[in-house]
Formats: C-alpha cells, structure tokens, sequence
C-alpha cells in the first residue's frame, strides 16, 4: 500500500509542473489542518471520558439511594409494582435531542422535559403517599442524571467515530496523496531537465554543423579567388532574392 | 453522521431490568404505552429466558421513538454480545446497577471500548 507510490499520469510541460506544485501546497495545508483537527477532538474526548467515569460512579451511589427509598415505600405502602406498572400510560418525563456544535462536530445532547400531568393522580396509591411521593423524587432526579450520563456517551460514542474517521484522512493524506504528487514532481522535472539537455545537444550540433559549412564554403572562395584574381565580385544586395541562412546563436 | 431526522421525533427512556428498578422509574415517571399497547419498559425476573430478553431488546432497539436504553447492568451481561455489537449512537444504551448489584465499570460495554482504545496510548 505504502510501497505503491505511483505518480499521476501527466504530460510533462511546464504548466504540469506549476499545477502539480499548487497540488503539493493544498495537500501539505490540508494534512496539517486535519491533524491539528484530530488532535483537538482526542483532547475533548479525554475530558469527556473523565467525566463520564465520574458520573457513572456517583450515579451508582444514587440510583442506591433510590432503591432505598422506593423499600421505604414498600415497608409502608406495600408492593406497588403492580399497580405502577398498569397505571403506566402516556410518558411524562421525555427528552429532547439538541445539536450543540462542539470544535466542529456537531454532538447531540438530551433534555429532559415534562409533558402533561401526573398519570398517577388517578391510581389508587393514597395510603403512604408521602413515601410515594419521596420516592418518586428520588427517581426523577435519578433519571435526570441518567439522561446527563447518557448525553455524555452519546457524544463520545459520535466523537468516537469522527476521530477514526479524520486520522483515517490524515494518514491518507500523508502516505498517498503527498508522496503520489512529490513523484510526479520529480518525473515532470526530470523529464524537462531531459528536454533541455536534447534541445542544448541539438542545438550545439547544427552550429557545429553551420560552422563547418561556411568554413569549407570560405575556402572554396579563397581557392576561385586565387584563381581569378580579375574576376570582379558583386556585393550581396538586399534586392537579391538569394535566401538567407537561418540566424542562429 | 447524525442526520436530524434520526432522533427528531425520539424523546422516550426505555427500560429492561428488574421489578424494582422498573418500578422506581416508572414511578418518575417516564413510563409509556402507545396506541398499539406497546410498553417501552421490560421486567425481567429469574423466569426470563435469555432469548425473551434478546427478544425484548431488539424491539427497543427497533423503535424509532426511543432515545436512551436503559439497561441493569446484571441484565446486560446476560445479553452482552448484543449489547457490544450496538454501535450506533441512537439509541444510547445506559447500564445501570440494580439493587443487589452494585455498578461494576470493568463491565459496562461504552467503558470497554474506551479501554480498548486507549490500551494502545
């Protein structure tokens, strides 16, 4: 997987080189970006995780009070269980769903809200309603911190995700991507040193060449001359329409 | 990732566990039985087979209503591979001790994975 970097297929011009550059810079801005991303939610995570431990352990402590309060009720009143139970009809205690926007992810977290009246006004649980009433505290503030707790995880079980998800991003970006454009950095550029270099040869070829040409022309004209020294030149005119040799440097 | 429509309409509290903890909790309050009859609450007792149990909690699980599980954390180690399997965030299932079992955090699945992770850091 690593060992498979491949360059992208390109036409080594110039204007490769430039956009595969550009590329280069967008995805070393891009990495470092989302690393530091990663590394902000792992510290949120840890926080949440700490709070978590907590709340689990003190609601331990307080769903045992409960449990005592509802024996309480048990001792004076007897077993309501059936009664509660049947007497169940329409939830009172109900939570909403809030998104809370938390260093870029978007976390849900519970409320607890009442709705409608006290189903149990109708039952027949008078005698001991004190103890009822006690014990039925106990539990909604039990409940409220059941639905903290429950906040609590839910975000971390989403945070969870998102961290997977962004590392996994991350060392894409670092182990694919970068060096996949690097290579074809490296390609482009070598391919253009390569052209230079024919295009120098070609060139130092022809003048050479051009050069041994109008030396063996230079001396053709030196051989006439000392042949016919009474022959008369004609100067070169611009009027001519002799072709003139390409000007080469 | 979390769409709205995924826990828009789920504002309920489901409950499996014994007698007393089903008790105290419905006496919150947070108790409900729809039109269908279906209870968003199951007791279980030393009767309950463990496929009534997996049973009981698939359906909550199924709801499109339920927001939170809440579960005894002995109950939930009966159907523990059910529970590790459950991922998703919705609904959040919430072990909970009971009266003759204390909370054990060794136990509780969220805290495992948790573990898991940061065995490695």
């Amino acid at each position: 997987m690593s060992g498979n970097n491949q360059r992208l297929a390109v036409f080594p011009t110039r204007m490769a080189l430039t956009t595969m550059k550009l590329r280069l810079k967008g995805a070393q801005t891009g990495h470092s970006l989302l690393k530091r991303k990663s590394e902000a939610l792992t510290k949120r995570f840890r926080a949440i995780l700490g709070k978590i431990d907590e709340a689990k352990r003190k609601m331990g402590k307080l769903m045992q009070g409960a449990a005592f309060s509802l024996a309480e009720v048990t001792y004076a009143t007897g077993d309501i269980s059936f009664a509660v139970q049947s007497a169940v009809r329409q939830a009172q205690l109900r939570v909403r769903t809030k998104q809370e926007n938390v260093s870029g992810v978007m976390l849900p977290a519970f409320e607890l809200y009442s709705e409608g009246g006290n189903a149990f006004e109708l039952t027949g649980l008078g005698r001991g309603g004190q103890q009822i009433a006690r014990a039925k505290d106990v539990y909604a503030k039990a409940v409220a911190q059941l639905v903290e707790l429950a906040s609590l995880q839910t975000a971390f079980v989403i945070l969870d995700e998102v961290i997977k998800v962004t590392n996994r991003r991350v060392n894409a970006i670092e182990f694919v991507i970068i060096p996949r454009v690097e290579n074809t950095i490296k390609y482009i550029t070598s391919e253009l040193d390569e052209m230079d270099r024919e295009e120098f040869f070609r060139l130092k070829k022809v003048q050479g060449k051009k050069k041994r040409d109008r030396a063996a022309d230079e001396a053709v004209r030196v051989a006439r001359l000392e042949a016919e020294p009474e022959v008369e030149q004609h100067a070169a005119s611009v009027l001519h329409d002799d072709e003139d040799a390409d000007i080469i440097f | 990732m979390t769409s709205t429509a995924q826990y828009k309409d789920r504002n309920l509290i489901g409950i499996i566990g014994d007698e007393d903890s089903v008790t105290g909790l419905l006496l919150a309050g947070i108790g409900h039985i729809d039109a269908k009859q279906k209870k968003n609450f199951f007791v279980v007792d030393s009767k309950t087979s463990k496929q009534q149990l997996e049973e009981a909690f698939q359906d909550l699980l199924k709801r499109r209503d339920i927001a939170i599980i809440l579960i005894n954390q002995h109950v939930a180690e009966t159907i523990r591979e059910l529970i590790d399997e459950h991922t998703d965030a919705f609904p959040t299932i919430l072990e909970i001790p009971s009266k003759d079992h204390p909370y054990d955090p060794s136990k509780d699945s969220v805290l495992k994975r948790v573990q898991r992770l940061f065995g490695s850091d």
